[in-house]
């Protein structure tokens, strides 16, 4: 297991797996959990429509998925109660399919994305994952209390004549481009099921923020460490093998 | 008195005016209440100041660098979240000194699994003792018992003398007498 063709996939997943849960927890406090879906769906049509253009396809994911986080503030107003997200989810899910049904080397991707194969992990993902986790990691950090602020006190800044708008829109940006990054790492499932799952489970039994925050990393480790030896051991892709221990993790500890 | 907030003439109001021009001076230490009755706009004035609603005419003299704070009648949304009291004073920068004694064994308590009183009261301190210059309450004694109405009554002339201003609404007449240097009544703005 722990052969470079596996150790490269598996420190690649585990930075996610402490970073997507914490990611998830932010989102499920702004009511945005779905919005993990849609960006991890979109990065997969930027990467398959990179992948057609002849473009490396993770940069196309990312920058897709940086698109729609940053410009979906736009259209606001007119997708509000998160309209926005469940229109970005068809989207992504209609070009990415598409994509992969009308263009062989996109289909073989488009599987991939979509299985969620972690172990096609290359170093160059690895380094990438690991440095982008460091960033969002110290973001997260800054942006922790203005986050929890903003949303139980919505006048607190602006009656003190302070902006909130960078950390409201840089945290979507922030949210797109690390499902992004995950998607083209573990796939479209196995991505969306480390925001979701951990973030759920830890909102129902945490006592404070900060231990809120702590079971989901916990929760999302332990699930990612089973997972990964799971699909392993059994040669099965990795995705929905996350995807089925974090349901049963849930049903265990809800 | 150096005066925080000067209102001469405002009328304010939400997609039109909505209240009778208001004549109005606080000072650093006071608690100055609002009272009139259901429907003159109390709650809409306070919202303008604030910068929630529009004040459509008058003007609004603030002391420059003035530090508000908002208590609004609209509950944060606490339920399912695992945030304990002692955080949500922590985010506001409010200290827990002075709380009252059926709290501060809480603290450390998700706030969804306090009772309603207890939970408003930690939600109103966190506003209360945040860093601020003028403090505007809009109806502080809901969700509260007897108990919490007396504790925030002393707590409050506390808050003033530590040199805050406070603009208070609330239809408990014993409350607004109880705490404030002086009332304003509003009145209505349909009668001529």
């Amino acid at each position: 297991m722990w052969h470079e063709l596996f150790l490269i996939p598996f420190l690649t997943g585990l930075c996610l797996a402490i970073l997507l849960p914490l990611v998830g927890s932010y989102l499920r406090l702004r009511e945005e959990w779905l919005a993990a879906l849609a960006y991890a769906h979109v990065a997969a049509a930027g990467a398959l429509l990179a992948l057609v253009a002849g473009v490396a396809p993770a940069l196309g994911g990312v920058a897709l998925a940086g698109l729609a986080g940053a410009g979906k503030r736009l259209f606001a107003r007119r997708l509000s109660g998160g309209s926005s997200h469940a229109l970005l989810l068809l989207g992504g899910w209609a070009s990415a399919v598409l994509l992969a049904a009308n263009h062989p080397l996109a289909e073989r991707l488009g599987h991939a994305l979509f299985d969620g194969q972690l172990y096609f992990s290359d170093a160059g993902q690895l380094w990438l994952v690991g440095l982008a986790s460091l960033g969002a990691l110290g973001i997260l950090w800054r942006w922790s209390a203005p986050l929890l602020l903003n949303h139980l006190y919505p006048d607190f800044f602006r009656i003190r004549g302070l902006s909130i708008w960078p950390v409201e829109h840089g945290f979507d940006l922030l949210a797109a481009l690390v499902l992004a990054l995950a998607t083209m790492s573990m796939g479209v499932m196995g991505a969306f099921a480390l925001v979701f799952v951990p973030p759920w489970l830890a909102f129902r039994r945490g006592g404070s923020w900060r231990g809120g925050l702590a079971w989901a990393v916990g929760i999302g480790l332990l699930a990612y460490l089973v997972a990964f030896a799971l699909a392993l051991g059994l040669d099965q892709p990795f995705g929905p093998v996350l995807g089925l221990v974090l349901i049963v993790m849930g049903l265990v500890i809800a | 008195m150096n005066s925080l907030l000067v209102l001469d003439k405002v009328v304010a109001g939400w997609q039109g005016p909505a209240t009778r021009p208001i004549d109005l001076r606080l000072g650093a230490g006071e608690v100055v209440g609002l009272s009139g009755p259901n429907g003159v706009g109390k709650s809409t004035l306070l919202a303008a100041l604030a910068g929630r609603a529009s004040v459509f005419a008058g003007e609004v003299i603030r002391q420059p660098g003035l530090r508000l704070a908002l208590q609004t009648q609209d509950i944060p949304p606490l339920q399912g979240l695992p945030l304990s009291g002692r955080e949500l004073l922590a985010l506001t920068g409010a200290g827990s000194e002075g709380l009252p004694p059926w709290l501060l064994g809480h603290l450390d308590s998700r706030l969804d699994r306090l009772s309603g009183g207890q939970r408003h009261y930690l939600a109103l301190w966190a506003v209360l003792q945040a860093p601020a210059d003028l403090v505007l309450l809009d109806e502080p004694t809901n969700n509260l018992d007897a108990a919490g109405v007396a504790y925030l009554t002393e707590h409050l002339r506390d808050r003033a003398a530590t040199g805050a201003g406070i603009l208070v609404v609330s239809h408990d007449a014993a409350f607004v007498a109880a705490v404030c240097d002086r009332v304003v009544t509003m009145e209505s703005p349909h009668v001529a």
